[in-house]
């Protein structure tokens, strides 16, 4: 049985300034991440790929190092590949290391599990080489693995840089098929322009990676509907409508993506409530402007707090550091407020830019409400039909789905089908998605063997043996 | 089962080792992830579903969608959340969960 100052989870962005933050101010910490090495998915294998594939990777990917660096303190114990399945009591976490599990008790718990790849159900997404494009990205980073003869559909910052990595590698993608239309870039730029200008830096890059593009020659579709992925073993082709006309683009591996999403699944598992996030089309937990939640001990940073992206999730994982440290007495409260200060500033400086980016770029829509016979819950094979078929005979909440056909008891516990399960429900019945509500997520939110579990009892009769 | 490799791999020394997939011995580098090398390698598909027996191969990487669980040692893991070790004895997950009810 272990314990520490504070407990984070996860190591990427705001889990490692979280980290370094409360070291610093004397707390010690015990950081569990699921990876071998530190740096989340965005900075993943930061140490190793950025010394080999800097060419490729870019200059934005070496702010990765300089946070993994900073682990280096007496005060920070990070546990790597552990997979943590269960909370008790808000800030006992339970993990697995190697097929050896235990636990960790926080005076503090810090959740920093990041961001998924929003679902994108479109036909044939669960073919052999539908991939998302968080998955090529994360090829490349920790195994230096470049996609050939491939097709990006979607939209969205990050289908731009996967674009450009690919052709700086030298295997530019066969066509690049884009969701959004010159109406939602106007419309972004009406509503959020004075946004888009205080967020230039962001902007310019995007901007930067788009003439990267356009002078490598990749084939973009912009405004593309009905997207379907063909082929019977494996990817063949890619087919849409475009340019006001079927189009259809052969490949071996089409790379999906249309924004991430916070991963809500560890804080959900302990009840943290959440609410429908209209701007991210999404559901982001309930917390306070230091990151704390409704469990006084339990604060959430980063993009699982909501989407702001690397540069901003070390900001809240700083700023949330800076509020722990506080309420457990390293730093007084003018200490805290003072240091927060500038990092606010900074903060605001790195959302800016953000609804801009949310609305230029929208959900493709086709992929919010599939058709009837597109799988939604990808371990299940759930359809959309399927869920509005449940909605037709009086089904109103996620929860009730399960019963009905399963969806969300797979494997990835509703991770790739809950917010469709949530807005299919949503749309059938007039309801809002924050009414609709989500999946009810229990633990173990990761596998654990009945033998990891087993090897638990000891440590619990140590336990009580110690409270005696 | 092997389909064409669409991986292209950036080199870098490592040494390769003998897994088996499915009864069949295959180079990985050592260390390396599991799934990205079995992709690299050309394995595929890595399951079967339970339901539909539709084949399935990873699809996010980051140990979120388990679509590219295999068996190893009698235990159902992610392979993206796997190493290469020399000697691996992989194969698919005993499809049939359906068939339970």
């Amino acid at each position: 049985m272990t314990e520490a100052d504070l407990v984070v989870i996860g190591a990427g962005p705001a889990g490692m300034s979280a980290a370094r933050a409360a070291a610093d101010a004397g707390l010690s910490v015990v950081l569990l991440d699921e990876q071998r090495k530190a740096g989340g998915q965005i900075y993943r294998d930061v140490v190793r790929a950025a010394k080999v594939r800097a060419d490729i990777l870019g200059p934005d990917f070496h702010k990765g190092l300089e946070l993994v660096h900073a682990l280096r303190h007496a005060n920070i114990h990070h546990i790597t590949g552990a997979t943590v399945w269960q909370i008790e009591r808000n800030t006992r976490v339970a993990y697995t290391v190697e097929g050896a599990a235990s636990f960790v008790t926080g005076k503090c718990l810090l959740i920093a599990t990041g961001a998924l790849e929003r679902p994108i159900p479109v036909p044939g997404w669960t073919l052999p080489g539908a991939m998302t494009a968080g998955a090529a990205q994360i090829l490349l980073k920790q195994s230096g693995m470049l996609v050939e003869n491939a097709v990006l559909a979607g939209c969205g910052p990050l289908l731009y840089l996967v674009a450009a990595q690919m052709c700086r590698a030298g295997t530019p993608p066969q066509a690049l098929v884009e969701t959004q239309s010159t109406a939602n870039i106007l419309a972004a730029v009406l509503h959020h322009g004075m946004g888009a200008i205080q967020g230039w830096r962001q902007l310019a890059k995007g901007l930067g990676l788009l003439s990267e593009l356009r002078s490598s020659g990749v084939k973009r579709f912009t405004g593309a509907s009905a997207i379907a992925i063909e082929g019977s073993e494996h990817v063949e082709a890619i087919r849409f409508t475009a340019r006001g006309r079927r189009q259809r683009v052969e490949c071996s591996t089409v790379l999906l993506h249309h924004g991430v999403v916070a991963n809500t699944q560890t804080a959900r598992s302990i009840g943290v409530p959440h609410h429908w996030d209209e701007l991210q089309r999404a559901f982001v937990p309930e917390k306070n402007k230091w990151g704390r939640t409704v469990h006084p001990q339990v604060y959430i940073a980063g993009d699982g707090a909501g989407i702001g992206g690397a540069d901003a999730a070390a900001i809240t994982g700083r700023i949330a550091a800076l509020a722990i440290a506080g309420e457990l007495g390293a730093i007084t409260q003018a200490e805290r407020d003072a240091a927060a200060l500038p990092l606010r500033r900074d903060l605001r400086r790195e959302l800016a830019a953000r609804p801009f980016i949310d609305r230029a770029y929208p959900p493709y829509g086709g992929a919010l409400s599939p058709a009837d016979e597109t799988i939604i819950c990808r371990c299940e094979e759930v359809t959309a039909g399927d869920i509005r078929k449940y909605a037709k005979i009086g089904c109103r909440g996620p929860n009730q789905t399960k019963a009905f056909g399963r969806p969300g008891m797979g494997p990835c516990q509703g991770r790739y089908c809950g917010l469709t399960v949530t807005e299919l429900l949503a749309a059938a019945n007039g309801l809002s998605p924050q009414d609709t509500g989500y999946y009810r997520i229990r633990p173990p939110i990761k596998p654990v063997t009945l033998g990891e579990l087993a090897g638990l009892a000891k440590q619990i009769e140590d336990e009580k043996e110690t409270a005696q | 089962m092997k389909t064409a490799s669409q991986l292209r791999k950036l080199a870098d020394g490592s040494r390769l080792v003998r897994v088996t997939f499915a009864g069949t011995d295959f180079q990985l580098r050592e260390g390396g992830n599991l799934a990205a090398e079995m992709l690299a390698a050309g394995i595929g598909p890595f399951r079967y579903t339970p339901v539909s027996g539709a084949p399935r191969n990873p699809y996010c990487m980051m140990g979120a969608c388990f679509d590219c669980l295999v068996e190893i040692d009698g235990v159902i893991r992610q392979a993206c959340m796997m190493e290469v070790r020399e000697g691996l004895s992989i194969s698919r997950p005993a499809a049939g969960e359906a068939e339970h009810d």
